[in-house]
């Protein structure tokens, strides 16, 4: 409760008690997006946190190291995630379902187990990122402009394409449209917008190591999205607002916070199918068409 | 030379322990499959269970001083119980509203958040190991391999049980449904099954599996914590299911010695850092060449 009162009666000691956590729902909003377009093309991918992961380590090492300026470093990041992608992509799309989630699961996986063995990296000590700084101007700024495009997206030939391979690939194909190029398409964008999200946390949390790229962060970054529902494009980022923001309003019960998480994790699944925001394509019909 | 005799020598004890890691892979794997089959869901809740099967075991024999094997019994129940549990709270309400299998995803998180976390409240965030007073601490030697009790116990234990579930899935009344729901929940309905029953009844078997994994994970590898399951288990756990075929027991207990072994190659070829990347480059592999797992085809419905 004390979150939200003091969010409406002290708006800017709200904003200095909390800067770190509203730079990270931007963040976490971002690398839901970059889910959100794979789902939206009807595959169930999880290398997302690889592609960060890629993304956060180049670009701080081209800043700090190469000493490119930083909006540069930035986009090397976001460009190398997605170059990265196009190798991957060839043969793990071929998969489908499960076997495509966990092949790119294990992708995240080698990426972290590379970082750990390759000296620039700092193998298991991380790297520090020395003029980090806080400000919640790019990430805001990004999500905005992100969100606005892939909204306009979703009216134009390559979104009606990407509906159309999510809901019947088969059909799609004998529409003329080329699925693996669209999936294809799906899978380097959200690479690319992975990459970029990694390499904006990696500025805004002055150090980065592995543990930010587990198998339990891109397991959340699905929930956001599923729960979220990805009928719209606001569906990825009001499930990742909200599901950032609830461990810090639900502190009231200290210890029993995770628990009290989980309870409401169940609690929205089993009483809001629709997912949050309702809408076409909640976790009702994520689920139908993106198969497990 | 000096490396390769080297290399030689810890060849054999390593391969011993990878098939020891493989058998508490394969055990807790097939339970995990043994629900993908039925349910087509991902039980996450699993790992999880995995976890309390040690920590209550620990509970029961180390702070109240029960025998270690009465314990582990007492453990085991307990979280067959809790598979029941987790079927009735995050699987049965979506089952019954026709929810896709993504759902039961999300709820069986939520589960495992709240396991690992009431797990973190009354045993502590620290590592734990069973003390030798306790639980078998003996080791039997052949020549200068030394081979310890816990590990033999884990090695036969994990067979049989493996080999009882398939045994249950392929020749018994119980399993016959089991498979019968796993083809088609709806004809075995009208067949006058009670659906509700046998899944739940499932949750309840492979549950106990998971809770007996934990157990033998605590005891041989002398490391119990709330964290367990979801570190050292879980995604080792999916690439297993994976490898052997969604749904097969035979294909995840096959492909859980293989990761094990998988594993100590790497360690000793590679060094100690490679060794978890490893495991997911062959699973990376071998998706792309075997994009239905390695013994696809062999799934629950169709294992006569």
């Amino acid at each position: 409760m004390q979150f939200f009162i003091q969010l409406f009666s002290d708006p800017l000691g709200f904003y200095r008690a909390h800067q770190l956590l509203l730079a990270q729902l931007g963040i976490n909003a971002l690398l839901t997006l970059s889910m959100y377009i794979t789902l939206r093309a009807g595959m169930l991918t999880l290398a997302n946190v690889g592609f960060m992961a890629v993304g956060a380590y180049v670009s701080v090492l081209l800043h700090v190291n190469g000493h490119l300026p930083l909006p540069v470093a930035v986009l090397a990041g976001a460009l190398a995630a997605g170059l990265l992608a196009i190798p991957i992509g060839i043969p793990v799309l071929r998969l489908s379902g499960i076997f495509l989630a966990i092949a790119t699961i294990g992708f995240g996986q080698v990426v972290v187990g590379a970082i750990l063995n390759i000296p620039i990296t700092g193998e298991g000590r991380g790297l520090t990122v020395p003029d980090a700084s806080s400000s919640l101007l790019p990430a805001y700024l990004s999500l905005v402009v992100i969100a606005y495009v892939l909204w306009r997206l979703a009216r134009t030939r390559l979104g009606m394409a990407w509906d159309a391979v999510r809901e019947d690939s088969l059909a799609a194909e004998a529409q003329g449209i080329d699925v693996a190029r669209y999936r294809m398409l799906a899978f380097v964008l959200g690479a690319v917008l992975a990459g970029y999200a990694g390499a904006l946390e990696a500025h805004i949390n002055f150090f980065i190591d592995t543990s930010l790229y587990s198998f339990q962060r891109v397991v959340g970054v699905l929930v956001f999205a599923t729960l979220g529902g990805i009928g719209r494009v606001a569906g990825p980022v009001v499930g990742s607002t909200v599901l950032t923001a609830l461990p810090e309003v639900i502190r009231f019960a200290q210890s029993y916070r995770d628990a009290l998480y989980g309870v409401i994790l169940i609690a929205l699944v089993i009483f809001r199918p629709q997912g949050l925001l309702g809408g076409r394509v909640g976790i009702r019909r994520v689920g139908r068409r993106v198969k497990l | 030379m000096a490396l390769a005799s080297g290399v030689a020598g810890t060849l054999l004890p390593q391969t011993l322990n990878g098939i020891f890691t493989g058998s508490i892979y394969a055990l807790f794997a097939v339970g995990y499959t043994l629900v993908f089959g039925v349910l087509d869901i991902l039980n996450l809740a699993h790992s999880a269970v995995f976890m309390l099967g040690a920590v209550i075991t620990y509970g029961l024999a180390v702070t109240l001083g029960l025998p270690f094997l009465l314990g582990a019994l007492l453990a085991t129940l307990a979280c067959a119980a809790v598979g029941y549990g987790i079927d009735l709270v995050a699987l049965r309400p979506l089952r019954h509203r026709g929810a896709p299998p993504i759902s039961a995803l999300l709820t069986s998180i939520g589960l495992a958040l709240i396991f690992v976390n009431i797990a973190e409240l009354r045993f502590g965030a620290n590592s734990r190991a069973l003390p030798a007073s306790v639980a078998l601490s003996g080791s039997v030697h052949l020549g200068s391999l030394v081979l310890e009790d816990s590990k033999i116990a884990t090695l036969l234990l994990s067979l049989a049980l493996a080999a009882a579930l398939g045994w249950i899935v392929r020749r018994t009344r119980a399993g016959r449904a089991i498979r019968a729901v796993a083809e088609n929940p709806r004809a075995a309905q009208l067949m006058g099954m009670n659906v509700d029953a046998v899944i739940a009844w499932t949750l309840v078997l492979t549950s106990a599996l998971g809770a007996v994994a934990g157990i033998l994970y605590g005891l041989s590898q002398h490391d119990i914590n709330p964290f367990m399951g979801r570190d050292q288990i879980e995604l080792k756990g999916l690439a297993v299911i994976v490898l052997g075929g969604m749904g097969s027991i035979r294909g995840a207990v096959v492909a859980g010695y293989l990761l094990g072994l998988a594993e100590v190659a790497a360690l000793v070829f590679l060094g100690s850092n490679v060794s978890g990347g490893v495991a997911f480059v062959v699973l990376f592999l071998a998706l792309v060449a075997f994009p239905g797992g390695i013994l696809r085809g062999r799934t629950v419905a169709r294992q006569v």
